[in-house]
């Protein structure tokens, strides 16, 4: 069995979390107030499918990496000048909105199409890496179905760790409720692994592999293809940021036993 | 005459989950509300029992059953869900977001030709047709939303509905599904024993420590060692869920001193969880992500601050408690026995 994997990660970007986020109404529906204007980052769970895919191409030699990405341009040009310093990847750009509003099945629409459309990928290899979930939508469905639309049946969500096996096997362990984890064996590739944390920490920036991307990736960049998210009848009658201001008790200068009782009592009521 | 689908899994002891019978109330207000037959179906080892125990329902039940479907499979539980939708004509798919059907059930609508929306936070009927209600941006926003695309797949997230209630006895159509050619077999389950279990989504109170607990004391030294066995104390006492904060789990990755029973499960907020508890407790935590989006689904919010002034806090818990966390655990341990 081959271990030169084909690793196709998807992800995009999201408002920096540090980020106050208001919506308002555009044009064509909901969305964020100055969206353009905040700072963005790259998913954070899809930034840990990259993370884990750039390990796995290191350690088994012939595996290639892409970073497909459906998002504004100008904005994906700007995270990538700090994500393409973390990993080696060839980036694919599908031009449009990564609003967490758009329906997840244009999504992985755009996604499964621009995916179709590397020339040199091998389907037979391919694992599809992604974020179980985004920072924006969170809807954790997008990843099935673009599995689902190229023909990728093997599916897991909730990944935090993978071991290959001699024989090209794949060992997958998936996060379930309680802090429990399943772990199930698929034959081989190809596969959809829908990444939680992983393991690895956010490697430290490499400005020399940050060029060898850039000069790659800034090509890809101009070539992004406009996308089209028009096709659904999902509407949004409201969105709304929950008013949860809470009236704050502050208990400060009392002995560290009053405040204590005071804990153990609304515990016990 | 348009059909409701319900579908559910088993839980390995052959009942069905609290979320499941959630799922089902809510199925069954839509269909009632849309004019809608309902149908149930139900996914498992054995599938007999669970269909009996909520046969009250009303709907016509579909079963598939057989060793191949007690583990949670994607392609599996997808082959199942299919059949299931498809022998009844299903319009509208309602289910819990269980892991298992959070990664089964968007393929699903793939399969049949439809949409999915998933994780929402409730289900209603207006004019007749289905609204929806989920939060974006992790948990920040919450949108009511609608569409005409059908088949509609929908998973609810728990909390949505009360469960429901009503045995009896089922008639269930058994579907013969065939999953020969799936590449995937489920060896195991890695579960923490009871007595190392800290996440309990089930319990009544969160207990978020913060980064605060790895850091430098009062004395100029760090004392993880203590902290450690104060929060387990505690969580041993109170059977408590533990959570934390993202920079306590990322401490891990760049080197620091670390509690050793914290991982990135536990973590809450931007790339955690945001649980479902009647309590939360936070403590050493100072920041957005425990306070407000690991905490929207937290009623009753108390913490625990050397900083009063502590904008993350302030506003978003209902009692803040400024002083060191430490000592107050401590004493609150005590006060426990």
């Amino acid at each position: 069995m081959s271990t030169d994997f084909h690793i196709v990660v998807c992800g995009s970007i999201v408002p920096d979390p540090l980020q106050t986020l208001k919506p308002v109404d555009g044009p064509a529906g909901p969305a964020l107030q100055n969206e353009m204007m905040l700072p963005a980052v790259l998913d954070p769970w899809a930034g840990h499918a990259l993370y884990e895919a750039a390990n796995l191409a290191k350690n088994y030699p012939g595996s290639r990496v892409w970073l497909v990405s459906l998002g504004p341009k100008a904005k994906l040009q700007q995270v990538m000048m700090s994500v393409s310093q973390k990993a080696p990847f060839e980036l694919v750009v599908a031009d449009g909105s990564a609003s967490g509003f758009t329906d997840s099945f244009e999504t992985a629409k755009i996604l499964a199409d621009t995916i179709d459309g590397i020339a040199d990928l091998d389907k037979s290899k391919l694992l599809l890496f992604g974020g179980w979930q985004s920072a924006s939508r969170g809807s954790g469905a997008v990843m099935q179905m673009v599995g689902e639309m190229l023909g990728v049946t093997e599916q897991f969500q909730g990944v935090d760790r993978i071991t290959i096996g001699s024989d090209g096997s794949i060992e997958v362990m998936e996060r379930i409720e309680g802090g429990s984890y399943q772990k199930s064996i698929v034959d081989a590739a190809p596969a959809v692994l829908g990444w939680a944390t992983g393991e690895l920490p956010e490697p430290p920036n490499n400005p020399q592999i940050g060029m060898q991307n850039m000069q790659k990736n800034m090509p890809a960049l101009q070539r992004a293809q406009p996308a089209d998210l028009s096709g659904s009848s999902l509407s949004f009658e409201s969105v709304e940021v929950p008013q949860q201001r809470r009236e704050t008790r502050v208990v400060k200068d009392v002995p560290v036993e009053e405040m204590a009782k005071e804990i153990v009592e609304w515990l016990k009521a | 005459m348009s059909t409701v689908l319900y579908l559910a899994h088993t839980e390995c002891d052959g009942t069905l989950h609290k979320s499941a019978l959630e799922a089902l109330t809510a199925a069954k207000a839509l269909a009632e509300g849309m004019g809608a037959e309902l149908a149930a179906g139900v996914i498992g080892s054995e599938v007999s029992a669970a269909a009996d125990s909520i046969a009250g329902c009303g709907a016509k039940f579909y079963g598939v059953s057989g060793p191949d479907f007690s583990d949670a499979r994607y392609a599996s539980d997808l082959a199942a869900a299919e059949a299931i939708a498809k022998a009844c004509d299903a319009e509208i798919v309602v289910a819990s977001a269980t892991s298992r059907f959070s990664r089964a059930l968007p393929g699903l609508a793939i399969r049949l030709g439809g949409r999915v929306d998933t994780h929402l936070s409730g289900l209603e009927v207006l004019d007749g047709k289905p609204v929806a209600k989920r939060w974006f941006y992790r948990q920040r926003m919450e949108g009511t939303l609608i569409r005409e695309e059908r088949p509609w797949v929908l998973t609810l997230d728990s909390g949505c509905a009360d469960g429901f209630v009503g045995a009896g006895s089922a008639d269930v159509e058994s579907l013969a599904v065939d999953v020969s050619g799936v590449r995937t077999r489920v060896t195991g389950m890695e579960c923490p024993s009871e007595d190392e279990q800290t996440i309990r989504p089930d319990a009544e109170l969160l207990f978020v420590t913060g980064a605060g607990w790895t850091k430098k004391q009062a004395d100029g030294s760090v004392h993880v060692d203590v902290a450690e066995e104060v929060i387990l104390n505690f969580l041993n006492t109170t059977k408590c869920s533990l959570g934390s904060s993202k920079s306590l789990v990322d401490i891990s990755g760049e080197g620091g001193s670390i509690i050793s029973f914290l991982t990135h499960m536990h973590q809450v907020g931007q790339t955690g969880s945001s649980p479902r508890h009647a309590k939360g407790l936070s403590s050493c935590c100072h920041g957005e992500e425990p306070h407000v989006v690991g905490w929207r689904f937290i009623n009753e919010r108390r913490a625990i601050n050397t900083d009063a002034g502590c904008g993350w806090a302030q506003g978003k818990c209902d009692v803040l408690y400024v002083g060191d966390a430490f000592e107050i655990m401590k004493k609150v341990n005590e006060f426990l026995g």
